[in-house]
């Protein structure tokens, strides 16, 4: 652990977290999640594992139609959510040689829109009121992708599933503005609310810039994941990651999950899916990097992440600075007020 | 959500296209067209140009628990009373003391209420002693609930004081550092909503100040016109106009600034609110510069005008930013143009090797 004087701790790499918050040199390694959503097949066991586990109450039953997902997105009440996307288009890119060189284009993607699934379930043909299907046959025919709904019953529907979670930012927003202090940074180098301390001030709500951390309404105070803190004290794996049944949700040392990520990342490459890409994985990302990060297919606003978050801190230099000013400025104005009306007589004017 | 009802014999009713849209973002990197309306919660995903995604339209950042009347009020109480220390030390050096002993009060009052509205908005009251557990730098609430409660016995001393008579040079001890103090209180809350990720107040760090400030004239100002002999109030008149003045040109600049993310500031509530400021201000200046001078019922008309401007601003602030915080759009644009413009200009450093 290198000293904390002289460094910029709001922003920009930071290999050791837990350190700088003032762990001891033998704090153990930090830990995060590598969430790897080419694999997760939609299960929810997670969010189940951890309402279970954490006793998170229920957070609101609603039918969304927003696909599979009725849980919307993280909240107090929601520290585990799986997002749903269903899209027309294939997983991966289609077969034939040419697919290298052609950029994936959602507009080039098959529209739907015309098919009557009901029709089609009720054993009538597909063709009536497709308006598209022509051209995919020629498509089809050519070799460039198989057609929409086929006799064998699979489309060319691409299901995208993700289970996100808190960041456990390198710099943590939530943290940083906590007034109180009940967020703290672990000796894990993970971000946790102190429930005794958290008075309910809201401030960590509009600056993590994911979205994640809620406030609970009838409790007044805020709730988040806490990286199962409890269960790594004990030496045991959160209990999301334990219930994960596709290893999507794979749990461990920082270090060691990003070079699993990495590797990850090349053999879908080479298998021949060229959107796969890391998300919160870079240290030198505007929060400088997350301890929870993930392998996307699609852009991260697909899957309601920001596609650059930037930790709010960064700039606060900045703004005090230009408080500051604006402060001297109110004082100087209003003092060359009073300096131009100069001093006032009494008596009738 | 879904209009759409399943019976035996089909589907029927509303069936929106619901499916979240695949794609790389922006396609275009124009402004974006403004006042489009976007479907919440489910409807109406797909945006025409596919110049931009979201997961079924849902904010990505987390709007402010903060209720509306507790925190912009707190904005507004907060600068009532900052900037008013400062007129009141002013007014109180120069000779005019019915001004300074009400704008002394009038601090205190405000400050008092500002205390009560930002406990009255925390989730648990009780232990809105926690505020003072730490000191924490990276927190402008933090720092914020030191400054009050250095401030608040200030001012409170400087109106006790003055009422009474007593104790005339603690008096002025009390009220100089309540006027510094007082300058600090006035301006440190736009860092408080500018230490968020909400892109209406966090991308506006560099004027929000200046808007708070000028506010906070506007406001003191226009206390000490409501309250003052017309006599006294030469130096609230000049106040209303730099008041006036700072705070149009520092939202002119940041709505310019901003592009797309000023939207908010301009259109829906937040926007009703920020043009009646303007009407307010201006209306109010006017009144003050052409007849607060002579009539006292005029002068305390163009007081209370600047007032509710002042009060309109910090509304306007706080509900632009709630709907530049609900609307995925301002969160991922930027970002996406930020990361655009990255790309273009690593691009171009690795052809320029
Ligand atoms: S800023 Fe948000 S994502 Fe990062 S640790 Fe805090 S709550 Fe989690
Ligand atoms: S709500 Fe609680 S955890 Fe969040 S900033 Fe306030 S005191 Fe800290
Ligand atoms: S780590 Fe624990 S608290 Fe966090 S999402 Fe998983 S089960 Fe829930």
């Amino acid at each position: 652990m290198s000293s904390i004087i002289g460094r910029n701790l709001l922003a920009g790499a930071e290999p050791d977290p837990a350190g700088d918050a003032g762990h001891g040199p033998d704090h153990p390694p930090r830990v995060g999640f590598f969430t790897d959503t080419s694999v997760c097949i939609g299960c929810k066991a997670c969010e189940v594992a951890c309402k279970e586990w954490n006793a998170v109450p229920e957070d609101g039953l609603a039918l969304t139609g927003m696909s599979y997902d009725n849980t919307q997105g993280l909240s107090a009440d929601s520290w585990r959510h799986v997002a749903f996307v269903e899209q027309s288009r294939p997983l991966g890119p289609p077969a034939p040689a040419d697919a290298a060189d052609r950029p994936v284009d959602p507009a080039a993607a098959p529209d739907h829109s015309g098919v009557d699934v009901f029709a089609l379930a009720a054993g009538q043909p597909a063709a009536a009121g497709a308006p598209d299907l022509p051209a995919r046959a020629a498509d089809s025919a050519a070799g460039a992708a198989p057609a929409p709904p086929s006799p064998d019953g699979r489309t060319e529907l691409r299901w995208l599933m993700s289970s996100d979670v808190c960041k456990h930012c390198t710099h943590a927003a939530c943290l940083d503005v906590c007034p109180t202090g009940a967020l703290f940074r672990t000796e894990f180098g993970t971000v946790v609310v102190q429930q005794d301390i958290c008075n309910g001030c809201g401030y960590c709500v509009p600056a993590c810039p994911y979205g994640v951390i809620g406030q609970r309404e009838q409790d007044g105070r805020v709730f988040k994941c806490t990286l199962c803190y409890d269960r790594l004290g004990a030496g045991m794996e959160p209990a999301c990651a334990k219930a994960c049944p596709t290893e999507s949700i794979q749990f461990g040392p920082l270090d060691e999950l990003r070079r699993r990520a990495a590797a990850r990342v090349d053999q879908l490459h080479a298998a021949g899916v060229p959107e796969a890409a890391l998300y919160g994985a870079d240290p030198g990302d505007g929060v400088g990097g997350d301890g929870a990060f993930f392998l996307l297919l699609d852009a991260p606003e697909v899957y309601g992440l920001p596609p650059d978050p930037v930790v709010t801190t960064r700039d606060l230099p900045a703004m005090w600075r230009q408080a500051g000013y604006a402060a001297a400025s109110l004082l100087g104005g209003l003092a060359a007020v009073f300096a131009a009306c100069g001093t006032h007589r009494k008596g009738p004017r | 959500m879904s209009r759409s009802s399943v019976r035996r014999d089909g589907v029927h009713g509303e069936r929106p296209g619901r499916q979240a849209p695949g794609g790389q973002g922006t396609a275009t990197t124009a402004p974006l067209a403004r006042g489009r309306r976007r479907g919440r919660g489910g409807e109406e995903l797909m945006v025409p140009g596919a110049e931009f995604t979201s997961y079924y339209g849902r904010p990505i950042i987390k709007r402010p628990t903060w209720r509306a009347r507790d925190i912009a009020g707190y904005f507004f109480l907060g600068g009532l009373a900052g900037a008013g220390s400062v007129v009141a030390a002013g007014a109180g050096a120069t000779g005019r003391p019915v001004m300074a002993r009400a704008l002394k009060v009038s601090s205190l009052a405000a400050v008092t209420g500002s205390a009560a509205a930002l406990v009255h908005d925390l989730g648990r009251p009780a232990r809105f002693a926690h505020m003072l557990r730490v000191l924490r730098p990276t927190s402008p609430m933090s720092v914020g609930s030191w400054l009050l409660s250095a401030y608040g016995p200030a001012a409170g001393a400087a109106a006790v004081l003055d009422l009474t008579g007593r104790l005339p040079r603690l008096g002025r001890a009390a009220t100089g550092s309540a006027a510094l103090l007082g300058s600090a209180v006035a301006a440190y809350t736009a860092v408080l909503a500018a230490d968020t990720a909400v892109p209406a107040w966090h991308d506006g760090y560099r004027e929000l100040p200046f808007v708070f400030t000028g506010s906070a004239t506007l406001a003191a100002s226009g206390m000490a016109l409501l309250a003052s002999p017309v006599g006294e109030n030469a130096p609230a008149v000049a106040g209303a106009l730099l008041g006036t003045a700072v705070e149009t040109a520092a939202v002119v600049t940041m709505e310019r600034r901003l592009g797309m993310i000023a939207e908010p500031y301009r259109h829906g509530r937040g926007g009703r609110l920020m043009r009646a400021a303007t009407a307010l201000s201006a209306a109010g200046a006017a009144g003050a510069v052409l007849r607060a001078r002579r009539s006292r019922s005029a002068a305390a008309l163009s007081g209370a005008l600047l007032l509710a401007a002042s009060a309109c601003t910090r509304f306007g602030v706080f509900h632009a930013g709630v709907a530049s915080a609900d609307d995925p759009k301002y969160t991922v644009l930027p970002q996406r143009e930020r990361l655009r413009r990255r790309a273009e200009e690593a691009a171009a450093a690795s052809t320029a090797e």
